[in-house]
């Protein structure tokens, strides 16, 4: 947005919400957000979550992924595993989809296979983390209703607060808010519900840097339950944008290879 | 002083009234404060050993407090399509229950198999109503031969069924059990109107904290006016007197207001013990006034004045009132030594209550006695004439009583021994009790209440995985199944040779545990995956991977069966795996050490007492030989009566080890009541040491009996609580006050005439 339109925006921004209802105001800012994300092709991005528990204990988890955008449905994402040991060079590949359950794969290399996960109900934990993978995968306007709430502000950045509700009936929760950057179109926290609808997970995006003089990333999402008292901070490093990966990355041979 | 004081109150009755009455309100305005306790864990100190290690055990796993619905079909069948759609309701509606974090059923359980290549984890029953006569029986095959749910939540002939709320309450408001546990009952109702043909038992730890306060209140409505009743029947009949009785009750009324009051406003949080207080103070209260109220009428009888009468009761019942008072304080102060702190509280509760007793009967009781009409009532009132028969049959048989005593003394010391330590938290509740019921139902027929868990560690970081480490924990739970009265054994372990089982096309050859470390773990990462939320791992394996809960569920059996056999556990992890060594955590565990730890410490509190209490006797009574002399009748009672225990119950648990605190400040006062009398006879009218017990038991044997009497009944009456705590705590104190008074009247007089001092 050339800073010139701002004002002629913030001008007529009352006028589109009053004609709106709040389904459709919820539903147009997520659009945006995804047609502000859309175009990036693909990246490569190394991640590390810090678990920890309510007694203090600590964990740590390395990983690498690589993630490629696909026209008109969900990105297709290929995680290998560094950390913990026994795992090494174990490979996990995603096809999300825009409906429907997503398809996911994992190449064990200890039994030298790829095992399809079959499981229809995939909202665990990932990696025992406080993410559920529903959480950090591909995030499609289709998986979600959306309702807009109200204005705000998160840490000082004044946000559109948004509520979205899963699609899936086996989904974790019964609702989300998220706060976004009313400039940026970015997610800065997450407040998750579980099924009685009680505050279940905070998830606080931080460091958020722009790739290709579009894309924001953040450094750091930070998730808390509030229920067990565990968190676990999830750290992305080395972005690499139009790394060059294409399709044939991301089958069921290139898992083997990934390592 | 005292004169003037007293004094000062006889005139100025009804200035004493207004004081004592708003004064008593005014603490007892506190009362809207009082709040109770709902929560096992009060009965543990902060810095309880068993409780840490649980803490910690929880706080690197989840926490365990639970909701468990167990579900009884009519027709003794879990497997038909009609009860499996009403579990899978359940199971879907419990999702609902506040602060719920996960919740397990046989139809909810992640069954695995192998498809082709693929790994299919899914829900046992997905949905009932399409499941054919052959599917029905081939998920009932599956679960009662799994090992992580046969005895657990189905039981081994599928005739009953459990559903598991795991619950993690943020311990905030006192408001939270009871509303899972209304929530529960809830759907409890539901699920029973839309399936008639099941009925629905409801247990859990969470169920257990609720009946706490729902029994204590229970057992106030039931005992507080039995209480009143049998308060007014002993007051009727031993003073005759009825603005006696009246004013008596008054000052009843007005401590026990006074004293929950103070408790409100101390934040003192009532607990099952502390319900007790209300009966114990009042007989405390009853004893002060009967002293001065038996002599007041006594001396208006004998014509005095009705001011002179009762100067004259003041005056020779102030310093053993006074007394008793202080004694009885320290014996229920040293209740702060006991491990549980709901005895602390009671014990302070009812030091609070005997001082203001004691208050009010020096203020209060006389003023009303001067407002009120008293006739002067003609006649023996209290069978002094009998005693006088009953002190010459002492000194006659003076010797016979002596060895008499003695020998029956021994043989029932003798007997303490046989007393077993035993604190089975759900026999805490009496058969009355709906928690009761159900858990009693759930032990007969699906799984035990009673666990012990154990966090095992590797040593590691994913070392869990480690194919040594699990052929060890796989060691320990066929060692556990082993032993007697275990039902179930939850291990990482079964879950391993299983996926071990999938990966191999679930071929039966491969039951058994994977032989690569990486392999394991890329197993558990696979399965992991795969699970829905609320049912991950997280609760068996903490977030390094390397360690594992390991949680073995008893039988209903004595807790000191169960720590023989968690330490024949710790002897078996000290030989073949110490690196993994570590004490079992539950509250099975805690309260199954907290009989012997209060013990311990009651020992210490009592000990300190008792030699507070003696120096008060010696300096009080003037005479190291007959304070000296006391230390016989104030320990004696104890010894018998828990011996006579031995005998016939022969099981002592954390309530029973307070007794003796309880006791001894109470059993103290029948002995000062009847030494400071036999040594004035002494001392003022140089009487011989026969005539000296003669004059004891002609002044004050009447006043004992009968306080030793309204004790007895004011003990008695707890016995009939709901809670086995109080009802054992009670009869026992009972006892051991008759054992007083029988060692005041039959040992004491005796030992006096034999070593009472030099002859005169």
């Amino acid at each position: 947005m050339k800073p010139i339109l701002i004002p002629v925006v913030l001008f007529f921004a009352p006028a589109m919400a009053l004609a709106a209802t709040a389904e459709e105001r919820g539903l147009e800012i997520a659009k945006e957000i995804e047609v502000r994300d859309t175009g990036f092709h693909d990246f490569k991005a190394t991640m590390s979550m810090l678990l920890r528990n309510k007694h203090g204990e600590e964990s740590l988890r390395d990983m690498r992924n690589q993630t490629l955008e696909v026209d008109n449905d969900g990105d297709k994402t290929l995680v290998v595993f560094d950390e913990p040991r026994d795992i090494k060079g174990t490979a996990l590949l995603s096809f999300s989809h825009k409906a429907g359950d997503d398809d996911q794969w994992l190449y064990l290399p200890a039994l030298k296979r790829v095992k399809r996960i079959a499981s229809r109900n995939k909202s665990g934990p990932f990696m025992g983390s406080e993410f559920a993978y529903e959480d950090i995968s591909s995030q499609e306007v289709e998986k979600y209703t959306y309702k807009f709430i109200d204005e705000g502000g998160h840490e000082g950045i004044p946000s559109f607060i948004l509520e979205r509700y899963p699609v899936d009936p086996n989904s974790g929760y019964t609702r989300q808010q998220v706060w976004v950057d009313k400039e940026r179109y970015i997610a800065l926290k997450i407040d998750y519900y579980d099924r009685k609808n009680s505050p279940l997970k905070t998830l606080v995006f931080r460091g958020y840097q722009q790739y290709l003089d579009q894309y924001w990333r953040a450094d750091e999402m930070y998730m808390e339950n509030h229920q067990t008292g565990k968190s676990t901070l999830l750290t992305w490093k080395q972005y690499d944008f139009r790394s060059g990966l294409t399709d044939g990355d991301f089958n069921k041979n290139s898992l083997k290879r990934a390592r | 002083m005292s004169e003037a004081f007293f004094q000062f109150v006889l005139k100025h009755r009804l200035l004493v009234i207004f004081l004592a009455v708003t004064l008593s309100i005014l603490m007892g305005s506190g009362v809207k404060q009082l709040q109770f306790s709902n929560d096992y864990r009060m009965f543990f100190s902060e810095d309880n050993p068993q409780l840490k290690a649980f803490e910690k055990l929880q706080n690197t796993y989840t926490k365990n407090d639970n909701v468990l619905f167990v579900i009884e079909p009519r027709n003794g069948k879990i497997f038909t399509r009609e009860t499996l759609t009403a579990v899978a309701a359940l199971t879907k509606e419990a999702w609902q229950i506040p602060y719920s974090l996960r919740v397990d059923s046989i139809t909810n359980f992640q069954h695995t198999y192998a498809e082709g290549d693929d790994l299919v984890v899914e829900d046992l029953v997905l949905d009932p109503q399409l499941l054919t006569e052959e599917q029905l029986a081939d998920k009932q095959q599956i679960a009662t031969s799994d090992p992580l749910l046969v005895n657990r939540l189905i039981s081994p002939n599928a005739h009953t069924t459990g559903v598991n709320v795991t619950v993690q309450l943020p311990g905030k408001k006192l408001t939270e059990v009871p509303e899972v546990a209304s929530m529960a009952r809830e759907m409890v109702r539901n699920l029973e109107a839309d399936y008639p043909h099941i009925k629905v038992h409801l247990t859990g730890m969470v169920m257990m904290n609720n009946a706490f306060p729902s029994a204590s209140m229970d057992d106030m409505k039931s005992l507080y006016p039995v209480m009143f009743g049998a308060v007014i029947l002993v007051l009727v009949v031993m003073l005759r007197s009825i603005p006696g009785t009246l004013s008596t009750l008054i000052i009843i009324i007005l401590m026990i207001i006074a004293t929950m009051g103070l408790t409100g406003w101390f934040g003192i949080k009532m607990s099952p013990p502390t319900t007790t207080v209300p009966i114990v103070i009042m007989t405390l209260a009853i004893a002060d006034c009967v002293h001065i109220l038996v002599n007041f009428l006594h001396n208006m009888r004998d014509g005095e004045s009705k001011y002179q009468a009762m100067m004259e009761s003041l005056r020779i019942n102030l310093q053993p009132i006074f007394l008793t008072t202080l004694t009885t304080a320290i014996g229920f102060l040293s209740l702060n030594f006991s491990e549980a702190p709901p005895f602390r509280d009671l014990g302070n509760m009812s030091a609070m209550g005997v001082v203001l007793a004691f208050l009010l009967s020096i203020t209060f009781l006389p003023a009303m006695m001067m407002l009120l009409p008293v006739k002067a009532l003609s006649g023996d009132t209290l069978g002094s004439v009998a005693m006088i028969r009953f002190s010459e049959f002492v000194v006659r048989n003076k010797k016979g009583l002596l060895w008499g005593m003695g020998i029956v003394i021994l043989l029932l010391v003798s007997q303490i021994p046989s007393n077993r330590l035993d604190d089975q938290f759900v026999k805490y509740f009496d058969e009355t009790i709906t928690f009761r019921q159900a858990t009693d139902f759930t032990t007969e027929n699906l799984t035990g209440i009673y666990l012990v868990e154990y966090s095992l560690e590797s040593g590691e970081t994913g070392g869990i995985s480690e194919p040594k480490f699990l052929q060890k924990v796989e060691d320990f739970a066929q060692w556990y199944r082993q032993q007697p009265y275990v039902l179930h054994v939850n291990s990482i372990t079964d879950i391993m040779k299983r996926l071990n089982r999938n990966m191999h096309e679930d071929d039966n050859d491969w039951y058994r545990l994977p032989d690569q470390r990486d392999l394991s773990a890329q197993y558990l990462l696979l399965y992991e995956f795969s699970l829905p939320f609320g049912l991950d791992l997280n609760n068996q394996i903490n977030v390094k991977k390397s360690a594992t809960r390991f949680t073995v569920t008893m039988e209903s059996i004595s807790t000191q069966q169960l720590l023989k056999i968690e330490e024949s556990a710790q002897a078996w992890l000290t030989e073949h795996a110490p690196g993994m060594r570590i004490d079992g955590a539950s509250p099975t565990i805690m309260f199954a050490h907290i009989g012997s730890r209060n013990i311990i410490a009651m020992l210490k509190g009592t000990t300190l007492a008792l030699i507070m209490i003696s120096f008060i006797l010696i300096f009080a009574l003037k005479s190291i030989r007959i304070g000296g002399l006391s230390l016989i009748p104030n320990l004696v009672p104890m010894g018998m009566a828990f011996g006579l225990w031995g005998m016939f119950v022969g099981e002592v648990g954390l309530a029973l080890s307070v007794v003796t605190g309880m006791t001894l400040g109470v059993v103290v006062d029948d002995t000062v009541h009847f030494l400071s009398k036999y040594l004035r006879a002494r001392r003022e009218k140089n009487m011989d040491r026969e005539d000296a017990v003669r004059y004891a038991f002609s002044t004050v044997g009447t006043a004992l009996w009968v306080t030793s009497l309204v004790l007895m009944v004011g003990f008695g009456i707890l016995a009939f609580s709901h809670f086995q705590l109080n009802a054992g705590m009670g009869l026992l104190t009972a006892i051991t006050l008759g054992f007083a008074l029988i060692a005041d009247f039959l040992f004491l007089p005796p030992l006096l005439i034999y070593f009472g001092g030099k002859k005169s």
